[in-house]
């Protein structure tokens, strides 16, 4: 299932190593504002890794420095280390595109491209210079496939995007993302905007797509992240709180302030 | 009201059920002894109907749990209070048959001289309300370390049981015609032992409650 047309930049990750993100003794600030604070967590290959915690709690804060989203924020300011793939991703050698295109992103509304199915998919491999209409259509039926979306939109490749329905929109920009073969899917609430039946489907879809990427994923749905994560980290307030096995968080979790998050006892 | 709130009154609304189960047999458990001890027939009897209580309460809990579970769907410590809850009532449900089923030998029994003493048995009886007591009652409490007790409970029943046993495969050597009244009575002392045991797996799964992890002993 992998899209052999697109570098995958071996020479900069090794995607084969066990923890394949390393993060240490990471502190972001923005402008005065510390919004993480000390977090130090490895990110196993091939899991899926569910990061909770209430609105403003850092989590999708820590999402985006894994691809370094944050560097489009003024203002923002990051120390310590993270490494992913082995590489350090800080460092000032890295390169951005290279990074991206192995750390896919999926966003909690979908936001396809106003422009056909077909375009949405080719866009990224189109960037890392693939023109052969064969190897694109290989590409959108292989990306389409691996988002489980290949039945229901072979017909409809050349039909707006902005056309589908929210769920099939999103499970589309999966798709995008799976384009350009990333090794990372990071997903910040990639179901809050859909309804069951959609959510249902992306569930299933991750557990598919573990076999071939590791997922990291911010959702404020408990059932979400007990359901389908392997490990579950819960931040509050710039903290990463407690981080292990997703069973041990949701039936035993040993600090206090996860059980009252979970439980619905803060406030 | 608030869900969160809503939950805990569910809760504590399970658990005051749970008590009142549990209360109930631990009657079932006298009545059957004091029957015994007496000759009483007819209370043995009666035992059978409070059972049918008993398991009405199993059935009620159980869907409290059911739709606490579905409705709250719970983590962490809420979930292994409502899923200790739920195995528990099985468990406190055969305490009901095993005192019913001690009050159907004593109705069944002639009514003849006891070829011993009780006072094993009527021991057994004492210490089988105190372990179905103390496990229920360390569920409620949260008290891993009355769990703890209720377990080293069980070798004192065991030792009594032995000791019954013993006593009556002697008393059939002595004399076979004691046959029939001593293997009546190892049935009761089988029976309470038995309740013993299902207090142990109470108590297990109050220690599950209190550290997420189940452990038999």
């Amino acid at each position: 299932m992998k899209n052999k047309a697109i570098d995958n930049f071996s020479d900069i990750f090794d995607f084969n190593r066990e923890k394949v993100i390393e993060i240490k003794n990471l502190d972001l600030y923005y402008g005065e504002f510390k919004a993480l604070k000390n977090i130090s967590m490895d990110v196993k290959n091939k899991e899926i890794t569910a990061l909770i915690g209430p609105s403003g709690c850092g989590k999708s804060t820590l999402l985006k420095t894994l691809n370094r989203m944050n560097d489009l924020v003024e203002g923002c300011k990051v120390e310590g280390s993270i490494t992913i793939g082995g590489a350090d991703i800080y460092s000032e050698k890295t390169d951005l595109a290279a990074l991206r295109k192995n750390v896919g992103m999926v966003f909690q509304k979908p936001n396809p491209f106003p422009m056909s199915v077909y375009d949405n998919i080719t866009y990224g491999p189109k960037t890392f210079g693939i023109k052969n209409r064969q190897i694109l259509d290989e590409i959108v039926e292989r990306s389409l496939k691996q988002a489980a979306m290949w039945e229901e939109l072979k017909d409809r490749l050349n039909k707006s995007a902005l056309g589908l329905s929210g769920g099939q929109q999103q499970r589309l920009c999966i798709a995008r993302a799976l384009s350009v073969d990333p090794q990372i899917l990071l997903m910040d609430e990639p179901t809050s905007a859909l309804d069951p039946i959609s959510t249902g489907k992306i569930e299933e879809l991750c557990e598919e797509l573990k076999k071939d990427v590791t997922i990291v994923m911010v959702t404020h749905n408990m059932q979400q992240a007990a359901r389908i994560s392997d490990k579950t980290g819960f931040f509050l307030l710039g903290d990463l709180v407690e981080f292990g096995a997703t069973d041990d968080i949701f039936t035993n979790p040993k600090d206090e302030r996860t059980e009252r998050y979970i439980t619905g006892r803060f406030g | 009201m608030s869900v969160r709130k809503l939950f805990e009154e569910e809760l504590q609304a399970l658990k005051n059920e749970l008590v009142e189960m549990c209360r109930l047999t631990e009657n079932m458990i006298d009545d059957a002894i004091t029957a015994l001890v007496e000759h009483n027939r007819e209370l043995g009897r009666s035992i059978k109907e409070t059972d049918k209580t008993v398991d009405e309460y199993e059935m009620d809990i159980e869907k409290k749990c059911m739709r606490i579970l579905l409705k709250q769907q719970p983590v962490a410590k809420d979930f292994r209070e409502v899923s200790t809850a739920l195995k528990m009532i099985t468990d406190i449900e055969r305490f009901g048959d095993q005192a019913s089923d001690i009050g159907d030998i004593v109705f069944n029994m002639p009514q003849e001289k006891y070829i011993k003493k009780l006072t094993h048995i009527t021991k057994m009886g004492e210490l089988a309300i105190k372990m179905v007591h103390e496990s229920v009652n360390s569920f409620i409490n949260n008290d891993e370390k009355a769990a703890d007790a209720v377990i080293l409970m069980d070798d004192e029943m065991d030792d009594l049981f032995n000791t019954v046993k013993d006593e009556l495969i002697e008393l059939i050597k002595k004399n076979s015609e004691n046959g029939n009244q001593a293997i009546m009575l190892m049935m009761i002392a089988k029976y309470l032992e038995r309740i013993g045991d299902h207090a142990v797996n109470v108590a297990e799964w109050t220690k599950y409650n209190e550290t997420g992890v189940h452990v038999k002993y």
